[in-house]
């Protein structure tokens, strides 16, 4: 770790956290319906889409009305990008010539954008249309966004609603959601990324002269595809040469800017944020990496605003910073050390003037090392998934601390909307078993917890080890498993947990080095990430119709405070523990043996 | 019979012989899968241990044998600690109900038959609204009400007091108890509950727990421990495939032991106990509740109405000071005062005697020999005093004594000079009742009489604000009385000239606010607000229909264990929490114990985890299982007692719990599972 390293960091969460505020006030009051400025502008607009589709945007919802809502949207949202993908050869905006995608690969990744998990087990440049590119996953990286939002807003109706049944609408949440604030923080971050070098296009791809030309040898094939052999039996090789090369465009900036800030991580391009058209500067980076956390950040003050107690947001906010900040230390340093068995080949590894030092291997010089950690660790924080290093290149340890966010349930920030109903289930957690060590029946925002808000709570925890730990399970001992893992022992361990966790998760990044694009993971994967998504959402809006219903109890001396330092330590705890105790026996197997094996 | 042998004798040892006894049996019969189903925790371990038992028969259990039976003896033993633990608590109860059992003996009942007949029935056929006839030496037959006569009843039976009690027709000590025995006297009581309906037999299925429901927190908490045993489930299913995939394929016995390590065994095994534990240190202090729900009400009270007099103050008022009107002595005003209530037998004349006693020396004089008139107090005069030769003194309220003097003062017509009236507005602003003491139609002054703060009363409320919770006094007297007296005892709020329906709406009032009230109360007119406040404790001294209305009686009727019983509810409620807290703690050392010993075969890199440095991966599995075994039996005594409880602010309850239960938690199976290790090393038990 160096000087400069550090100082990055501390100023990415720097800005991170000034930027809390303001945001936070402004999603509040687009939720709350109140004047946002823009909305003189838009509002007529928003109107005519009520209009248009039937919605009376002053009906309130009961929690089971908001939920159905959800999934039927969500649910067209799916067949939508089914279709898309199914029909592309056939539709318009195919300068490429791409054809239909299969019907295993289609579902995985229909499913993959409706849940906000943008899980990619294809590369964009040669599978996708520009047409299905940008209305099947951009638009379902806003949508599914933005029902992770108005999910979240239900919720917190729910908190602070008194002896009420209605957790407000959810197309009413939907759409503010999209046209106040992600269409307005793309166009925003999409312009500066363009201003970086972003490529936004819909012209053909380009084919360029390469700067060195060069030749290399393929076997020359007869026409049943065979090797053709010499006499002596050497293979007759054939010679070509390189001189030029194709340069895959698009409209990437408006994909990129919504995939950061939607925390959906679905990369224009297979190389995601390493690619140089979709991040090609050190600021483009740091906007990028902003993006991650920007939404799930704010959101922790819009909840406490719109509770009346922000004490009850920071407090949360903390949490989440707390959780974050010791594995991008961890990373980071073990990115740093490098990997010692290279130093003992003689491989100098510090850091220096000439040399960024540590482990370089998957990262972009123009990162860095430090910018490569900060970046796997938020990624996997969230649940965006958008990578601009290969984390199967990582050390042990470095990659160990995306596995460990992962592992948190993605409620460290999470993805937008979705995190921090996740990390409501810790709270209500937290304060049973608190409330009971203080002897009390437990009670949040003045709402008491009792066996519903339980069982709910309990059904929302269960869902990450049951789909992450069975499907792993599951892909470890059959062979059609098997076959996809490219790395023996502990490391090819890893790559299939990640990628199950990551997809529980609805985070979508990948570990690499697993031939994700088979029937078997594409199915599994798609029914993982169903479950992961959607188990995890009602439980949260039944625990909201419930809380709803009840009396605000006030606070006294004898009321649990949920806001100050015990709280926020004992919340930590609770996450960390229930994390670490469901994943320790695999983890271990993964890349804590890896290490020890590495170190030996 | 002696309190000792009574079912409600305030102390019994934690583990008294013949209670671990029948608890050890009854260990044994809780092993019935129907009964273990209810605890998902331990009927988990219960199956686990009939699934290595089966292996362990099973013809290639003969590989590690003597490993994997020690595995299977300790996964049983884990589940009869369970059960004891259950089993305890139950004896405890079941003790007091054989005791209880004993004053249920059937008796005769001697039924008054409409033409007034006496006709000789058992108790068991007495039915509602019978009438008895219940003469000294008798059982009362049945649980009732006395309409006719009064008697001293035993109820030492029901409360372990040994102290008679009065109980009489009309008014407040109206009701008796079936089982308790009439020592002078005859009353006529009317029956009130059919046989098997009594007081008594509630008692006693109360204190056995045969009718225990599961509480609303029990259940939820009893949620959170199956989510966490589902989880851990799925850790250790999966990790069997890990391990193939790894190349280190583990046995069922070391999954199972895991498996069992990890579940909140600690918590699941004693949570039952702890509710029982709960219910029997209420009845230890003399308090009945009608459902386990009542008592965790208690412990969310926030409210707590109190009645002024009884249980904030001393049942009466005292005489504190002597204040004289212009131109007489405080002796001249003691000395009639004094001799004005010679003859005064209520609480407030003698302490009027008394401090003139006290401060002049004035002795109390026969007033036979002083051929004295005495005028007793009556709702008409609303005064009283004596006429003797010479003297005519009276002493009273105020505005009496002013009509009086008006009436038969100098002849000026004039009432109470104004410098005495403001002395009586000064004593009333003070909270006190002034009595205002007139001699041969002059006003002598003032006697201040002073409700007494009961002793401790004032640190007692602090505790309470300090655990949040309010306490609101209620009284009959003015507001401006009222003021003063709260704000001597430090009650948080007060209402004067309290009605029942003033009461009622109080109640309705707090409720609306999300809060729970809890209040005592005696009298018939309390049954609505008794009935409709979330703990109603009826005084046992008072009427069936309070006792019926409330859900909690005090047998000892002292409105101020409210007190207690809001602490007993807490206690219930931090011990569970505390132990939850322990048991998951637990795991983290577990782990630490478990991970390497199963992968160390194939990683020895592994042997770094092993910070506890056990001596071999068999030890150190069976270390673990043996610490989560005997950490059950190490605790019940907590399960039983409930952790030690201080009232203090939710915040600093929380930090101080933590530590000991959190931390403690964490590390405490780092050295119990390291102290057991080195036993096992030493007498080579693998």
């Amino acid at each position: 770790m160096n000087i400069n390293g550090i100082l990055q960091i501390v100023v990415y969460l720097a800005v991170l956290l000034l930027l809390v505020k303001p945001l936070g006030l402004y999603m509040a009051r687009v939720y709350e319906g109140e004047n946002v400025v823009i909305n003189r502008a838009l509002g007529p607009f928003e109107r005519l889409i009520y209009r248009i589709a039937g919605v009376n945007p002053d009906e309130g919802m009961t929690w089971k009305t908001y939920a159905v809502a959800v999934l039927v949207f969500s649910l067209i949202s799916g067949l939508v990008v089914y279709a898309l993908q199914r029909l592309q050869a056939g539709l318009p905006l195919n300068p490429a010539g791409m054809s239909a995608v299969s019907p295993d690969l289609a579902f995985n990744t229909a499913v993959s954008f409706m849940t906000n998990t943008n899980w990619q087990n294809y590369g964009g440049e040669t599978t996708l249309s520009y047409l299905t590119q940008m209305l099947a996953l951009t638009t379902q990286n806003f949508v599914s966004a933005a029902v992770g939002m108005a999910v979240l807003m239900a919720v917190i109706r729910g908190f602070r609603a008194r002896s009420s049944q209605t957790l407000g609408n959810f197309w009413v949440d939907l759409v503010r959601g999209t046209m106040y604030i992600l269409l307005p923080l793309s166009i925003i971050l999409a312009v500066a990324l363009v201003s970086q070098g972003v490529v936004q296009t819909v012209a053909d791809y380009k084919t360029v002269p390469v700067l060195q030309a060069t030749t290399y040898q393929v076997p020359h094939l007869d026409a049943a595809g065979q090797a053709v052999k010499d006499a002596s039996g050497n293979p007759v090789m054939d010679t070509i040469a390189l001189t030029q090369t194709t340069i895959a465009l698009g409209p990437a900036a408006s994909q990129i800017a919504i995939k950061q800030l939607g925390t959906n991580g679905g990369g224009f391009f297979n190389a995601n944020s390493a690619h140089p058209l979709e991040n090609p500067t050190a600021f483009s980076n740091f906007l990028e990496l902003l993006a991650i956390l920007l939404i799930p950040a704010a959101l922790c003050y819009t909840f406490g605003r719109m509770v009346g107690d922000t004490r009850q947001g920071w407090a949360i906010l903390i949490v989440m910073t707390l959780l974050l900040t010791p594995f991008i230390v961890l990373a980071y340093s073990a990115e740093s050390n490098g990997n010692p068995r290279l130093t003992a080949l003689g491989v100098d590894q510090t850091s220096s003037a000439i040399q960024s030092g540590g482990n370089m291997e998957g990262k972009e010089a123009r990162f860095g090392v430090a910018n490569s950690a900060l970046w796997a660790v938020t990624t996997t924080a969230a649940s965006n998934g958008s990578v601009n290093a290969m984390h199967d290149s990582l050390t042990p340890l470095g990659g160990l601390a995306p596995l460990a966010m992962l592992s948190l349930a993605e409620v460290v920030f999470g993805g937008v909307g979705c995190g921090l109903y996740g990390m409501f289930i810790f709270v209500i957690i937290a304060v049973f078993v608190a409330g009971l060590m203080v002897g009390r029946t437990p009670e949040y925002l003045g709402k008491k917890i009792e066996s519903y808000e339980m069982k709910m709570a309990s059904l929302c925890f269960l869902i990450l080890p049951l789909m992450a730990l069975d499907a792993t399970a599951l892909a470890v001992v059959l062979d059609v498993g098997k076959a996809s893992v490219f790395n023996p022992g502990p490391h090819g361990f890893s790559e299939v947990l990640y990628a199950f966790m990551s997809q529980a998760d609805n985070n979508g990044s990948a570990f690499g080095g697993l031939g994700g694009n088979t029937v078997f993971y594409n199915l599994l994967g798609g029914v993982v990430m169903l479950f992961g998504r959607f188990w995890m959402m009602i439980p949260p809006l039944a625990i909201a119709g419930s809380m709803a219903r009840k009396k605000v109890v006030p606070p006294s001396a004898g009321t649990l405070p949920t806001h100050n330092a015990l709280f926020i330590v004992w919340l930590i705890a609770i996450i960390v523990i229930v994390g670490a105790l469901t994943f320790f026996p695999a983890l271990a197997l993964g890349p804590i043996v890896e290490h020890l094996m590495m170190i030996q | 019979m002696s309190a000792a042998q009574t079912g409600t004798s305030k102390k019994r040892a934690l583990f008294e012989s013949s209670i671990v006894r029948r608890a050890a049996v009854d260990s044994l019969k809780k092993l019935n899968p129907a009964l273990m189903a209810k605890n998902p925790v331990m009927f988990v371990v219960e199956v686990g241990s009939v699934v290595t038992t089966i292996l362990l028969l099973l013809p290639h259990g003969a590989h590690q044998f003597g490993f994997n039976l020690q595995i299977t003896l300790w996964l049983w033993f884990t589940v009869l600690f369970a059960n004891f633990a259950e089993a305890m608590a139950e004896g405890r109860g079941k003790a007091q109900a054989d005791a209880l059992r004993k004053a249920k003996s059937e008796t005769t009942a001697y039924k008054l038959k409409s033409n007034g007949e006496i006709e000789e029935v058992a108790s068991s056929h007495l039915r509602v609204n019978d009438k008895v006839q219940v003469i000294a030496g008798q059982m009362i037959p049945g649980d009732g009400e006395v309409i006719e006569g009064v008697a001293s009843v035993d109820e030492s039976a029901i409360t372990g007091e040994s102290a008679p009690v009065i109980r009489e027709a009309g008014g407040d000590r109206s009701a008796v108890t079936g089982g308790t025995r009439v020592l002078s006297d005859r009353i006529v009581v009317k029956i009130t509950a059919n046989p098997g309906e009594t007081f008594l037999d509630r008692m006693i299925a109360l204190v056995e727990g045969a009718e225990r429901q599961k509480t609303p927190n029990e259940i939820a908490l009893n949620i959170l421990l199956a989510g966490l045993t589902i989880i851990f489930l799925l850790a250790v299913v999966t990790l069997e495939p890990f391990a193939v995939y790894s190349g280190a394929p583990q046995t069922a016995f070391v999954l199972i032991s895991l498996l069992v390590c990890l579940i909140p065994t600690t918590i699941g095994g004693l949570l039952s106990a702890i509710g029982i534990a709960g219910m029997d240190r209420l009845v230890q202090h003399n308090v009945l509740a009608v459902s386990g729900r009542a008592v965790e009400a208690a412990g969310d009270v926030n409210t707590l109405l109190l009645d002024k007099t009884g249980t904030i103050t001393l049942g009466n008022r005292q005489a504190s000071e002597f204040l004289t009107a212009a131109g007489v002595t405080s002796e001249e005003l003691a000395d009639a005062a004094q001799l004005s209530s010679l003859p005064d037998e209520t609480p407030e004349g003698r302490s009027i005697v008394v401090l003139a006693k006290e401060q002049y020396g004035l002795r109390g004089r026969e007033l036979a020999n002083l051929n004295v008139e005495y005028i007793p107090f009556s709702a008409l005069t609303r005064m009283s005093g004596i006429d003797m030769e010479g003297r005519s003194i009276r002493k009273g309220a105020a505005d009496a004594i002013d009509n009086y003097l008006k009436q038969n003062g100098d002849g000026s017509g004039r009432g109470i000079p104004d410098e005495v009236r403001a002395t009586v507005d000064k004593v009333a602003r003070q909270g006190g009742t002034p009595l205002v003491v007139a001699e041969n139609g002059r006003a002598l002054g003032v006697i201040h009489l002073k409700d007494i703060v009961k002793g401790g009363m004032k640190e007692r409320f602090e505790q309470l604000r300090a655990m949040g919770i309010k306490t609101i006094m209620i009284t009959g007297d003015n507001p401006l009385t009222a003021a003063a007296i709260a704000r001597e005892a430090g009650v948080d709020d007060f209402l004067a000239e309290a009605k029942p329906k003033d009461k009622m709406d109080l109640i309705r009032r707090e409720q609306a606010q999300g809060k729970l009230v809890a209040m005592t109360g005696d009298g018939t007119n309390d049954a609505p607000a008794l009935a409709q406040a979330d703990v109603g404790v009826a005084m046992n001294s008072g009427t069936q229909a309070a006792k019926e209305a409330g859900n909690m009686v005090d047998l000892d009727s002292n409105p101020t264990k409210l007190i207690e019983i809001v602490g007993i509810g807490k206690q219930l409620l931090m011990t569970r929490g505390a132990l939850t807290t322990f048991s998951i703690a637990n795991d983290v050392a577990k782990y630490f114990a478990i991970i390497p010993a199963m992968f160390m075969v194939v990683f020895p890199q592994l042997a770094v985890i092993n910070i506890m440095h056990l001596r071999s991966p068999e030890s150190a599995i069976l270390s673990a299982v043996i610490f989560n075994a005997l950490i059950i039996v190490a605790l019940i005594p907590l399960a039983l007692r409930g952790v030690a409880y201080r009232p203090m602010s939710a915040a600093a309850l929380l930090r101080r719990n933590l530590w000991v239960y959190g931390m403690g938690g964490i590390i405490a199976p780092f050295i119990g599972i390291k102290a057991i290790d080195m036993v096992i090393a030493a007498i080579h038990l693998v």
